[in-house]
């Protein structure tokens, strides 16, 4: 584990050089949707559950913001150290271990995805559609569902050999999760099945979690899928160090 | 530290061994890239393992340092046999790679500065130490620059000061002058002599013969996964070849068809490999002034002491690759 932190230490202080860029990325593009969305179909949609659409969307766009940060560190991001920069082969020679440098990877997603959600709360923050002082609990919470994006990612990293293919994980796993994950939309208002579905999707979990957290309205149930996110990754975790041990060691 | 002691014949002096593989073999599917290859690295000299592409050179490498596992043979580094070679190990192992790998990321100084932190280096002892080599490496203007703007040969530079950070035992190279110009060639080799002069041990593979014969103690001619000849150059030059060649610079067929026989009967060998045709005697001179009564012009000639490419050429029937 020692290592690990050695391998994030190599990536924050990249971060320290890039952040700004990394900043357009993560976060323009979920504060493009909360505008496009909230004040376009806002204007048709009068109120979700007593909340205006804006206020309903606002937690969403942050556990967006944090899923898109961990997924595109641990495809694109891990896909060019791998394969481009044989940045793990080289950290490797050192006294590190595969499961050193892809726990590294994972700590350092997750950092990203906690920073670049935090971001967008506090824009949305900024822009009134955060009600309850429990808010201040959702960075804490996106450490979870940062762990469990970057696990996810790195295991299709993990299997792909061409990086055009993140494009299918993006498409076929991202895409779905967040269209059908209650962002937009209660997920009552879907067929029953893909409600089912829903049970087996991260960010559904993710997003149920910070809305209930930016509005104040705690219940019980908000364990249920703190523990899902849970399970996931802890079920998930062994999977990428088998699939890079594979990769890295011949 | 191996209790397994040898005597160097030469001057007697007691040497550990280092590393120490015993069979070792390594197969990728139904390809056998390592062949069961036996041998012993002694405490602060130059072993060479030489060979061609695919002979199997930076198999035994990875080995060496952990990007291979270890699942035929033995391998004993410092007296631990290894499946997987561990951090403790990797700890006092210095890798130059066949590829540069530097990050493209970080900064000339910060490359080491990173790598350095991997061994729990760190504060102003580990700045200290990056700047060092940077000097040693000729490389201090160059302490803030990309990574991206370095020459092949100021890479290469900063690959090796990367793979000193932690002042290792045994430094691995694998080919570490591959694609460098003359200067830059002999830049390297003037710092690997450095290290071996404080008593590092270095592991190095190299196609180039005048790498090997400059600066390895002792060498392996490792073809097609097997170590067909092990000793120190002038050992191996003594025991493999006669000490004059005289090689011919003509078509093959303008070449007499008896001179074969000719060669034979003044005690020389004539080895032909592709198009070239290759001589040797004990007595250089004596077969030299022949030439013209054998219908061969001394123009297309050329009369030299054989080297460790005659070795090479003879062990494995195939010249120096560029």
């Amino acid at each position: 584990m020692k290592g690990a932190f050695k391998i994030l230490n190599r990536h924050l202080k990249v971060f320290a050089r890039t952040w700004q860029h990394n900043l357009m990325f993560n976060v323009i593009e979920p504060l493009l949707y909360l505008s496009a969305m909230g004040f376009g179909l806002g204007a048709f949609v009068q109120q979700i559950d007593g909340m205006s659409y804006i206020q309903f969307i606002a937690p969403g766009m942050v556990a967006l913001s944090s899923m898109y940060s961990a997924t595109f560190e641990c495809t694109y991001g891990t896909f060019v150290r791998l394969h481009y920069q044989k940045a793990f082969q080289a950290l490797l020679a050192g006294p590190v271990t595969v499961k050193d440098v892809v726990i590294g990877e994972i700590l350092y997603a997750t950092f990203k995805s906690v920073v670049f959600g935090a971001v967008i709360l506090l824009v949305v923050t900024a822009l009134g559609q955060i009600k309850s002082i429990y808010a201040l609990l959702i960075p804490l919470f996106l450490i979870l569902p940062g762990i469990l994006f970057s696990t996810m990612a790195l295991c299709y990293t993990g299997v792909t050999s061409n990086i055009d293919y993140i494009n299918y994980y993006i498409t076929l796993a991202i895409m779905p999760f967040f269209l059908f994950g209650g962002l937009y939309f209660p997920v009552s208002a879907l067929p029953v099945w893909v409600q089912k579905a829903n049970l087996i999707n991260p960010l559904f979990h993710s997003v149920e979690v910070c809305r209930a957290l930016a509005l104040g309205q705690l219940s019980d149930t908000l364990w249920l899928h703190v523990l899902t996110l849970a399970v996931f990754a802890i079920i998930l975790l062994p999977l990428p160090i088998k699939l890079m041990t594979k990769k890295l060691i011949s | 530290m191996s209790t397994d002691m040898v005597h160097v014949r030469k001057d007697e002096i007691i040497l550990n061994n280092i590393i120490t593989a015993q069979a070792l073999g390594k197969s990728y599917g139904g390809f056998r890239a390592l062949k069961g290859i036996s041998f012993n690295i002694k405490e602060g000299e130059c072993f060479g393992f030489l060979g061609h592409n695919g002979a199997g050179k930076s198999t035994t490498m990875r080995m060496i340092y952990g990007l291979s596992t270890v699942d035929e043979g033995t391998l004993s580094m410092f007296g631990q046999k290894i499946i997987l070679t561990p951090p403790e190990i990797k700890s006092k192992l210095g890798i130059v790679p066949q590829e540069d790998n530097l990050d493209p990321d970080l900064t000339v100084i910060e490359n080491l500065e990173v790598y350095g932190a991997l061994f729990g280096l760190d504060g102003s002892k580990l700045r200290e130490r990056s700047k060092e080599l940077l000097i040693s490496m000729g490389l201090q203007d160059k302490e803030n620059s990309s990574v991206e703007s370095l020459s092949g040969g100021l890479k290469r530079r900063l690959v090796i000061a990367r793979a000193l950070i932690n002042a290792p035992k045994i430094v691995v190279l694998d080919e570490p002058t591959t694609g460098l110009d003359p200067q830059a060639r002999h830049l390297v080799w003037q710092k690997l002599r450095s290290l071996k002069s404080i008593g590092v041990t270095l592991i190095l593979t190299t196609h180039y013969m005048e790498e090997a014969m400059q600066i390895c103690d002792r060498l392996v001619v490792m073809h097609e996964g097997e170590i067909l000849a092990e000793g120190s150059p002038r050992e191996l030059i003594a025991r493999c070849v006669l000490p004059y060649v005289i090689e011919l610079h003509m078509p093959a067929d303008s070449v007499p068809s008896d001179l074969r026989e000719k060669v034979e009967k003044a005690n020389g060998e004539i080895l032909q490999v592709a198009d070239g045709i290759f001589l040797y005697c004990e007595n250089g001179q004596l077969l030299w002034e022949k030439l013209k009564d054998w219908g061969i012009p001394q123009h297309a000639c050329l009369l030299r002491p054989s080297n460790l490419e005659d070795v090479f050429l003879k062990l494995t029937g195939k010249g120096e690759e560029e």
